[in-house]
């Protein structure tokens, strides 16, 4: 089935929407003024815990504590 | 899995057949919240004693239906991941900074989805102007005159400093001129569309 639509430049370089989403709300939050600048990263921070499966048992879990990137 | 195939197949071939060119399906402002009742008298056969399943539709307010003459106001739903900005705002209008340029929503647009890109969104009502620079999301435009726009990120433009915009700019305006992959080129431009979104937001 072949679209007629142009393709988004960011679609064309292999990233998808939510992606590109997200960094365009990074870079809008990096240019806030203060306190709004420190309240947005810390509200997007994010704490979890992965850990892939093998033979039903749990591997070695991987932790993850930090702010988004860009 | 490849057992139900020839079923599935079967069945979508002979819909698509019986079916006129277009299946005439109802906006979802539109249906009603309405129970299957040979469901509910199966279900009682089954189970007396329990009550059958709420579905989503229950739980929900049923929403405004579309009137036969245009309504005054434009119902605004504005949301964030984090907040609701504006819950069932009655506006004049509001522009949206859509993919396709500013579009206008007046009540009784017509239908549409829009893609947001970085700019301006702003709220009129009656003399009063609410702007807000939206970083990307959708607006969803329905026919009973309810507006919902979503944003992953929407501040008020005071917010905003315009020294970072301007570092921001000539930093990736640098990156796009010395980014090899495609990969770096597509996120340097997308630094370059924000930033110069934010600089005429704030000069404009």
């Amino acid at each position: 089935m072949a679209s007629n639509a142009a393709v988004p430049f960011w679609r064309a370089a292999g990233m998808t929407y939510i992606t590109y989403s997200n960094i365009c709300a990074n870079l809008v939050r990096k240019c806030l003024k203060e306190p709004f600048k420190a309240e947005s990263i810390n509200r997007e921070k994010v704490h979890f815990s992965l850990s892939k499966w093998a033979d039903g048992k749990p591997q070695k879990p991987v932790l993850r504590s930090d702010a988004p990137e860009v | 899995m490849f057992r139900q195939a020839s079923r599935l197949l079967s069945r979508s071939v002979s819909a698509a057949a019986s079916s006129r060119s277009t299946t005439n399906r109802a906006f979802s402002t539109e249906v009603p919240s309405t129970i299957d009742s040979t469901f509910v008298e199966s279900w009682k056969k089954v189970a007396p004693n329990m009550d059958p399943p709420q579905t989503p539709s229950s739980f929900m307010k049923p929403r405004p239906s579309t009137a036969s003459s245009i309504p005054t106001k434009l119902t605004v739903n504005f949301v964030l991941p984090y907040a609701s900005e504006l819950s069932g705002k009655e506006v004049d209008m509001v522009i949206i900074p859509a993919t396709t340029g500013q579009m206008g929503v007046l009540p009784g647009h017509v239908p549409t989805i829009a893609e947001l890109k970085p700019g301006i969104m702003s709220v009129h009502e009656g003399t009063d102007i609410k702007k807000y620079f939206v970083s990307s999301g959708f607006a969803f435009l329905h026919a009973n005159s309810v507006a919902d726009i979503i944003a992953v990120e929407a501040v008020p433009l005071e917010n905003i400093d315009a020294s970072q915009v301007q570092k921001g700019l000539a930093e990736f305006t640098q990156k796009l001129a010395s980014a090899t992959t495609d990969l770096e080129k597509a996120e340097a431009q997308i630094g370059v569309e924000v930033h110069s979104a934010m600089n005429a937001a704030l000069s404009g």
